[in-house]
């Protein structure tokens, strides 16, 4: 096992499922010679050739247009938005398209392909690169949509991302990207898509996140133990779309008080489907109003006040006090 | 440090064999059997057919909004003509005649416009995309598709249609510049209709073809004459050779003419002139092509009188079987299935909550059932004798993991 960041943990998902199926290829803007902005494909092209790691042309729509005819041809394109800002020129082709093939050709034909993309605020960038809109591919039926959280569930989901006979929309956490390395195996491993996961087990409180957001959540439970006695639970969505509310409706029920938290904006956005859930199975075991700790309505501030926009440990700690106290 | 011209190796040429009067340029007349012409003659007039069928049938009430073909018949069926069955199409909403020129059955056709999704399954063989309805949009699939074919090292090549208004979207762009930065092996069949909904040629672009908009990407663009199938059967004849052999891709602008309404939902009277269309009926493909057989002893008046007596024979049997089939379909209800491989528990959910809210149906007897079936089995082998296949055979075959091109390999 190796300590990996998360460029790394992800470098490695694509160097290995392009040595075991011919058929992955990997295209976007700069991902070959210069391996990404990111540095996330980095080395690619030096094993497996122009033809396997394309660079393309600057047109988001085109890479994810012409992706989806190479995955209806039979290959399984793992293509990059630059940033997910400038990936709602893919939206069209995936909303019409990449959605919906299955259901239009009755079965023939099925879109294998993968949409990564950075997201995300905290790394003080220019304007249109931290955004965090989960919620309009997780709108989108036909599509699936997973935020990996850490270097070691990143680079499992990506495997069966690629895997996977359905266009996934894999949103990657850029303010996590060199944030802090795992121990990640060289062995393969992959953690299903559609599946959540306890990070930490708790009887007073459960805290749901994803994504970037899992650092400061995972930092509140812990000052909540060390200054308050109080244990969380705090449960990783992982995957945004298809859904799995399996283990958050059970921990409400154990623990009766909920907080999520996300960066993206508040209004329609996944917490608010995860409210729905809670109230739908949960309802009756529930103590307290569940509380949201998300981005604002706003767009998103440049980056000298994006920490004000942001959710904090902080902010996190006082929502759960104040639903702990209700 | 000169001011000069830049040598783009590229010219725009304009492709005319068969004028309307019937006569040809010899010289320019392509090498094709007897037996394609016929047949090319027969689809197109099938397709005119179906199309005035159609119509009649929305008229009716029986059927939703649809796009009509007439008069871009020789436009379609002249460059589907020249694909290979292992080849593929990537067809906009306006290709009727061409789809089934490749193996849509027509009854399919009349199903998904009469709203029921069955109609849109594509049985395994048959290397047509379903028909793209964003404007533009599929041009990027022959691409990627003309890319898989590269990638693979196959001999076959992909053909695209859109029309006039599609050159004006970002994605006809994108595909043209990808296809041409990665040399696919991609035939982009532009129908220059002139009218996109109200909006002439004119307003989509100010440049003098569209077919120049080839020289941009590096791509050989032609514009034929879209109502000589000849024309369009010479220029998609080269692109298609081109591609095969690995020369990339290339662009054909047809200039034609929709002679009918953009959809059903359409009144053209709003922004076209009578004598407009007039002048255009005059230029049918149909008609000058026929011309053109007769000269050449292949058609008679005789037999274009039997030919039009057998396409009524088979259009009214294809909407007798149509009508069944959705009597049949009327109380099925599939909407949950094709969303993912395999539904999520949440969607799970959803079907069984939509599932105990729909009304109990009477279990039918078992007698009725077999006799029923037993219908069904005539039928088949009715339409097993004519054009029309097996809906069942072809759902079955499409549930199958699709294996992109093993089928149509050489």
């Amino acid at each position: 096992m190796a300590k990996l960041t998360m460029v790394q943990a992800i470098n490695l998902a694509l160097h290995q499922e392009m040595e075991k199926d011919e058929d992955v290829v990997v295209l976007g803007e700069d991902v070959g010679i210069d391996g990404g902005v990111f540095r996330v494909t980095d080395g690619l092209i030096d094993k497996f050739g122009e033809e396997r790691v394309m660079d393309t042309p600057l047109a988001e729509s085109g890479i994810t247009g012409f992706s989806i005819g190479m995955a209806i041809y039979g290959l399984k394109p793992v293509c990059e938005m630059q940033f997910s800002g400038f990936g709602y020129m893919a939206m069209h082709q995936l909303e019409a398209h990449a959605a919906r093939m299955r259901a239009r050709s009755g079965g023939r034909f099925h879109v294998p392909m993968v949409i990564r993309m950075p997201y995300g605020g905290g790394v003080k960038a220019l304007e249109h690169h931290s955004e965090s809109r989960e919620a309009y591919w997780a709108h989108t039926p036909g599509l699936k949509m997973v935020i990996p959280s850490t270097p070691r569930n990143a680079r499992a989901l990506l495997v069966s991302a690629i895997r996977d006979p359905d266009p996934v929309v894999f949103y990657e956490p850029k303010s996590s990207y060199r944030a802090f390395r795992e121990e990640v195996p060289e062995g393969e491993e992959t953690i299903p898509i559609g599946q959540s996961e306890i990070v930490r087990e708790g009887e007073d409180l459960t805290l749901i996140s994803y994504g970037a957001m899992m650092r400061p959540t995972l930092e509140a439970a812990e000052i909540l133990e060390e200054e308050d006695g109080v244990q969380c639970e705090v449960i990783d969505l992982m995957t945004i779309s298809p859904i799995d509310d399996s283990k958050f409706t059970e921990s409400a029920k154990k623990t009766g008080r909920v907080v999520l938290v996300h960066e993206a904006p508040r209004s329609f956005g996944p917490g608010a489907e995860i409210i729905a859930r809670l109230v739908e199975k949960s309802f009756l075991y529930l103590e307290a109003p569940i509380r949201r700790v998300t981005g604002y309505d706003v767009v998103i501030p440049l980056f000298q006040r994006e920490f004000d926009y942001l959710p904090s440990a902080e902010r996190i700690m006082r929502a759960a006090r104040e639903t702990l106290d209700f | 440090m000169p001011r000069e011209k830049i040598d783009l190796e590229q010219d725009i040429e304009y492709l005319s064999i068969l004028n309307e009067k019937g006569e040809i340029d010899e010289d320019l007349e392509p090498d094709m059997k007897d037996d394609l012409l016929l047949d090319l003659h027969r689809a197109m007039l099938f397709g005119r057919r179906f199309d005035e069928r159609m119509l009649n049938l929305q008229r009716g009430g029986k059927m939703g909004t649809f796009a009509p073909i007439k008069g871009q018949e020789a436009a379609q069926l002249g460059a589907v003509a020249c694909l290979e069955d292992k080849d593929w199409l990537v067809p906009s909403f306006r290709e009727t005649a061409a789809e089934i020129w490749r193996g849509k059955r027509p009854k399919n056709i009349l199903l998904a416009y009469a709203g029921f999704s069955e109609g849109g399954v594509i049985p395994k063989g048959i290397n047509n995309l379903p028909a793209a309805i964003p404007v533009g949009t599929q041009t990027l699939h022959a691409a990627g598709i003309g890319y898989g074919i590269k990638f693979k090292g196959k001999k076959q090549v992909v053909m695209t249609f859109f029309g006039d208004g599609a050159t004006s979207e970002g994605d006809f762009h994108e595909a043209l510049n990808f296809a041409g930065v990665f040399n696919t092996p991609t035939i982009f069949v532009c129908q220059n209709n002139h009218w996109a909904i109200s909006i002439n040629r004119s307003r989509q672009s100010k440049s003098k073809t569209l077919a120049q908009k080839a020289i941009a990407y590096g791509i050989p663009g032609i514009q034929v004459d879209g109502n000589d199938v000849l024309a369009v059967y010479a220029a998609a004849k080269e692109a298609v050779e081109r591609a095969r052999n690995g020369e990339g891709p290339t662009f054909i602008e047809c200039v034609t003419y929709r002679m009918s309404v953009h959809t059903t939902a359409d009144d053209p009277k709003r922004y076209r002139s009578d004598e407009e269309v007039e002048k255009w009926e005059k230029r049918d493909p149909i008609s000058r092509f026929q011309k053109y057989l007769k000269r050449k002893d292949l058609l008679s008046d005789e037999e274009i009188k039997e030919i039009e007596s057998e396409i009524k024979d088979e259009i009214k049997k294809i909407v007798k079987g149509w009508e069944k089939k959705k009597k049949e379909l009327e109380g099925r209800v599939e909407m949950f299935e094709g969303t993912f491989a395999e539904l999520p528990a949440y969607l799970v959910e959803q079907k069984e909550e939509f599932e105990s809210e729909l009304p109990e149906k009477p279990e039918k007897p078992e007698d009725a059932k077999k006799q029923e079936a037993a219908e069904e089995d005539e039928e088949e082998a009715a339409e097993e004798a004519g054009e029309e296949g097996d809906d069942e055979d072809e759902k079955a075959e499409a549930e199958e993991e699709p294996e992109a091109d093993e089928e149509s390999e050489e």
